[in-house]
This record gives structure tokens, sequence and C-alpha cells, in this order.
């Protein structure tokens, strides 16, 4: 087993949260985006750098789900991203390249 | 400053050729605060906004706390769009799964006008706010990310750059007023970046009800709104805390805990609200609501001892861009208004006053700040958070432990009270030492004193 893969084991066998189901893509669906096509404001540097990650934190505390695991290899879709900018503060490897999307563009909050 | 210009407003704007007296990077309540002061005593102030309209980026609860909104706009009521003021404020400890235990204070001291606390909708608010700003005289442009600091030879900073095309512009002095998740002055080497001890991440819904829904729910009537923190095992006992506020026809419920606790404990954000929301507590009170609109937003705990330096040679840094939060009260647009204010007032006095916008003569803002109730706030509260990592205990097994300890005091079981209480203690005493509890409640006290 990965390192990650171990990570997740121990969040599974934790019980982890009763609610680790949870679709955001449904809750992020009420929100209003422009997304600025083909110009995502957030990359990943070096792929091989998330691959040796221990933690891969960005999954977890990401609140959007733009960082996935898929088969071994960290996915990222910035199009549902609250801007928040937790991911390039949880990256200990200083692996986020983190820029605003261009002005306009990205989440629009009606309510905020 | 032309008339065109301002016509012209936020979208398609050119970029202004001439040269500012102040530059206001964000338009939230410090930006605002800050251009309205400046605009008002006469300075030419262009204030620059990433989104498409001020407060389409912008997250709170939201309380807002009147004082430091009417020491700038003292008749802000007048037309300020708020939901409800605060009569009542419940405190609750929620356990992971089931339990309450609540403390509430209402009084009819709250329900004399000129109120002093309101719930708000940051994206309506910041909007008026920003028209205030704008029939003060200052040049608002949106749909502007400023990207870096211009310097001269000697270091000074004379204006910022931007995205757009010829987008570099200048001033005497730039304001950073960018938030939480302050770029610009981090990439300008004026501020470290925030570790994850000191950071919090929040996420928030906002639920829609009819409006005689909420007041029947929440026991209050006509414009009266109830506030309610929460602490305890619904955390997973992450250093953090959860709210309800009670808007006019909606809910904004929300949790937030500390970035490091997060990383470790490995509970994601939704689950933790998912969690909240079906509490048997909470569960009644959002029931048939109508979710529209899920945000999140990070908030800077760290507190004083966590403050950058706070001036230089052409720039201040006010609001949540330099950490302005004082998490025990939930304050920080307040701060944010407050400080913004006060580096404002300090420009217009060095301006009137033909002095340059020197490290030597910003470092009055930072006299004012220290003179003003921001700074001892601020440094009143500085073990907290170093406190509070160090000893998890206070938000996480204490909580429960209350609420568990009420659960055995109240069912009646046919032990006699004094053996319930001995039984409690001793279930205390399983969880940490007689000399660790005692040591405890002497630094809690102590942070408060
Ligand atoms: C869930 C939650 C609940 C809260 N509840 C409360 C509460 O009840 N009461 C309270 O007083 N405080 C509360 N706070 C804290 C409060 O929201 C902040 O302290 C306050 O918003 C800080 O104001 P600010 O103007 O410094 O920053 P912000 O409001 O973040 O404004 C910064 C502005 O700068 C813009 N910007 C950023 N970078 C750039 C750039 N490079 N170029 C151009 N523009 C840029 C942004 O778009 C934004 O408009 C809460 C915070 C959260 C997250
Ligand atoms: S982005 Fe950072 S935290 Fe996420 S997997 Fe890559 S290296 Fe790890
Ligand atoms: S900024 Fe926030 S919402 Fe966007 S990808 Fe990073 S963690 Fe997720």
């Amino acid at each position: 087993m990965t390192n990650a893969e171990t990570q997740e084991a121990k969040r599974a066998d934790a019980g982890g949260s009763p609610f680790s189901g949870v679709n955001v893509e449904e809750k992020l669906f009420q929100n209003r985006y422009r997304v600025d096509v083909g110009r995502p404001h957030i990359r990943i540097r070096e792929s091989a750098v998330c691959e040796d990650c221990d933690f891969k934190s960005c999954t977890i505390c990401c609140p959007a789900g733009c960082w996935r695991l898929e088969s071994g290899k960290i996915e990222l879709v910035t199009d549902g991203c609250l801007e928040c900018g937790t991911c390039r503060i949880v990256c200990d490897q200083k692996n986020v390249d983190w820029n605003y999307p261009r002005g306009g563009f990205g989440i629009l909050f009606k309510f905020g | 400053m032309t008339e065109e210009l301002k016509a012209a407003g936020s979208v398609s704007a050119k970029l202004p050729a001439e040269r500012f007296d102040v530059i206001v990077v964000g338009a939230g309540p410090a930006g605002n605060a800050a251009a309205y002061t400046l605009a008002k005593s006469g300075l030419s102030v262009l204030q620059l906004e990433r989104g498409e309209y001020p407060g389409s980026k912008n997250v709170q609860g939201a309380i807002l706390y009147s004082n430091a909104l009417e020491k700038i706009i003292p008749d802000f009521r007048d037309s300020a769009p708020l939901e409800r003021h605060i009569v009542e404020q419940r405190f609750w400890l929620l356990d992971e799964r089931s339990s309450l235990t609540s403390a509430n204070y209402r009084s009819e001291e709250f329900n004399k006008p000129p109120y002093n606390r309101y719930t708000i909708i940051r994206a309506r608010f910041d909007k008026w706010f920003s028209q205030k700003v704008q029939e003060a005289g200052a040049l608002l442009i949106c749909e502007t990310t400023v990207t870096g600091l211009l310097r001269d030879n000697a270091g000074r900073v004379i204006g910022v750059s931007t995205e757009r095309e010829n987008g570099d512009i200048y001033a005497d002095v730039v304001i950073l007023a960018d938030g939480v998740n302050s770029l610009v002055p981090s990439r300008a080497g004026l501020r470290p970046e925030i570790r994850t001890c000191d950071m919090a991440l929040a996420v928030k819904e906002v639920l829609f009800l009819p409006k005689e829904t909420i007041e029947q729910r929440f026991n209050i009537s006509g414009s009266e709104g109830s506030v309610t923190e929460i602490a305890g095992g619904i955390t997973h006992g992450m250093l953090g805390t959860a709210f309800i506020y009670t808007n006019k026809d909606s809910l904004a419920i929300g949790i937030g805990c500390i970035l490091e606790g997060m990383k470790k404990q490995r509970v994601t954000p939704s689950e933790l609200l998912e969690g909240l929301k079906n509490h048997p507590m909470v569960k009644p009170l959002i029931a048939g609501s109508e979710m529209k609109e899920y945000s999140a937003h990070m908030i800077p705990e760290g507190g004083y001892k966590t403050l950058p330096e706070l001036y230089g040679d052409g720039w201040v840094i006010v609001g949540d861009s330099a950490g302005f939060v004082n998490a025990v009260h939930r304050e920080g647009s307040n701060l944010a208004m407050t400080t913004g204010r006060i580096a404002a007032e300090t420009i217009a006095a060095l301006k009137a006053a033909g002095k340059p916008m020197s490290a030597a003569n910003l470092a009055a803002y930072k006299e004012s700040l220290d003179a003003s109730f921001v700074m001892a706030d601020m440094k009143k509260y500085q073990d907290m958070p170093d406190l509070l990592t160090n000893h998890p205990q206070y938000l996480g097994s204490y909580p429960s432990f209350i609420s568990g300890a009420l659960h055995d005091f109240l069912t009646v079981d046919g032990k006699s009270k004094a053996e319930k209480q001995h039984q409690i203690f001793q279930g205390l005493r399983q969880q940490r030492s007689l000399w660790g509890m005692l040591g405890d409640a002497y630094k809690f006290w102590r942070t408060f004193k």
C-alpha cells in the first residue's frame, strides 16, 4: 500500500464520518460561476511531487472537492473552486501554483 | 478625477493614466472603510476589486457590529441592507451525535434602538457600502486583479501592477485590504505566509425558509434575530466552532476548524457541515429549507502574535490581510473597518500636513491602533491560540464531558445525587488528572482576564 492509501484506510477504519459520502457537486450546483474556460487559476507544479506526497491534504481540506485521488494520481479540476485558498496553504510541499482567476471570473457569491 | 472616468464605473473602464493619492486593494469592509474615509477627506482614491461587484468573492456569518460602522457612516441604519437585530445569543455544546447543552442570553435591552448587532448578507452589504464609497468620490474599478506592487530604486512602494493591458498605476501610498488569502503582500515579501495552525477554514450554507417559520422556530418576531454559537463534539475534536444565524427569510449555518487539525484528522469540511446539519438538535430547525448557496472562506485566527509589520515606505496593511480577527468573540469585519478607517485617517492627516508617506510617518497608523480597542483586544487574547493548540481539551473533551455529566445527573436511575456527583467527578478525573484540570482552569481564566 502507498502511504496515501494507508491514510485512506486509516480514515475508513476510524469509521470516518457518517457523512463521508456527501455529494459536494450537488451543493456546488446551487452556486453561480463564470468559468474562465481553458485557463485554470490553480496548477500543480510537479505531478511527481504529488505522487510522493504522504498525506495529500489537498484532497481532504478542499471544501469543493476539486482535488481527487483517482487510481493513485491527483486530479485537479478547478471549475467548482470557491477561491478559499486552502489548497495553497495546506500543501507542505508548496506544490500548488495558486493565482486568483482573471478579474470577474470564478465564483460569484449571491449571498456570501 | 474626470467625470468620464467615474461614469465609466467598473467593467470595461480603461485604467486611468493619472497618479492617485491612494490606491486601495480590495473592496471588503477594510478597503471600503479606508476608501470612504479618504474620499470624504478630499483625497483622490482608486479602489481595485477583483470581483464582478464588491461582495461577489466575500463570505461572512454574518454579524455586523454597529459600533465600527457608526464611526464611519453614523446614519448607516437609514440605508444599509440589514437583516435582523440580535436579541438573543445562544451558546450550545453539541456532542457528536445526539445531545445539547445550552446557555441562552436574551435581553429586552437588545430590543431598544439604536441596535447594537445585526445579521447581514455580505454580497448585499458590500454592494451598499461600495455605493457609499463611490458617492463619497472614490473611483472603483472592479474585475481587476492586482498582481504585484511597484517599487522605486529605494524599494519604496509607488503603485500596483494589474493583469490589465498597461496595467501599472501609481499612487503616493497603497492600502493593502485584500483579505485573508493575501497574495499581494505575501509575494511582495511584506508578510510571512500564515501557518495551517493559525488558519481556520469555514464552510457555510444559506438555507431559505418562510419568515414565519424562522420566527416560530427561533422564538423571535418582527425584525428580531438570534445568534447560536456552537462548540463540542461536532468538530470531531478539532479546534473549531459552528454557528446558526437568522436572516429575514434565510438561515446561515456554518462550521469552521483550524486547518492543521483538519489535515491530521482527515475529516473533510463538507462532512463536518453535513454532521452539523444532521445533528438531531439542528435538523428540526432547518427542516424543509431550500439550500441556495454553499461557500467557503478562511479566517486568520493566529491573533496578536502573528500580526505582520503593519506599514512601510508607501504602504499599510489592514483587515484580514494583516490578520485582525478576534476569534474568541468572532469579530473580524469590525476590526477590518476600524483598521481601514484608522489607516485612512493617518494618511489624510499626513497629506494635510504635506508630509511624505514614508515608513517613519506611517508609523502613526500603528500608534493609533495601539491606542485603540483593536490592539487592546488583540493583546488580551494573545495567548489563546497557543493555549487552544496545545490543549485541545478545552473545545474537545471538556464540552463532551459536560454534556455527558448532565446526562448522568438528569437520568433518574435510582442512584443518590451524591453518588452521581462522585461518578461524574471520577469520569472527568479519568480524562484528565486533577492537577491538569486545575491548571487548565487557571490557564483558561488567565487568557480572558
Ligand atoms: C464563515 C465566516 C463567518 C464570519 N463571521 C463573522 C461575523 O459574524 N462577524 C464579523 O465581524 N466577522 C466575521 N467573519 C470575519 C470577516 O468576514 C472578516 O474579518 C472580514 O470580511 C475581513 O474584511 P476585509 O475587508 O479585511 O477582507 P475581505 O472581506 O476578504 O475583502 C477583501 C477584498 O479584496 C479583494 N481582493 C483580494 N485580492 C485582490 C487582488 N489581488 N486584487 C483585487 N482585489 C482583491 C477580494 O475580492 C475582497 O473583495 C467571518 C468570516 C467567515 C469566513
Ligand atoms: S498538491 Fe500538495 S498536498 Fe496535494 S498531493 Fe500534491 S503535494 Fe500533496
Ligand atoms: S482554493 Fe479552496 S475551493 Fe479552490 S481548489 Fe483550493 S481548496 Fe478547493
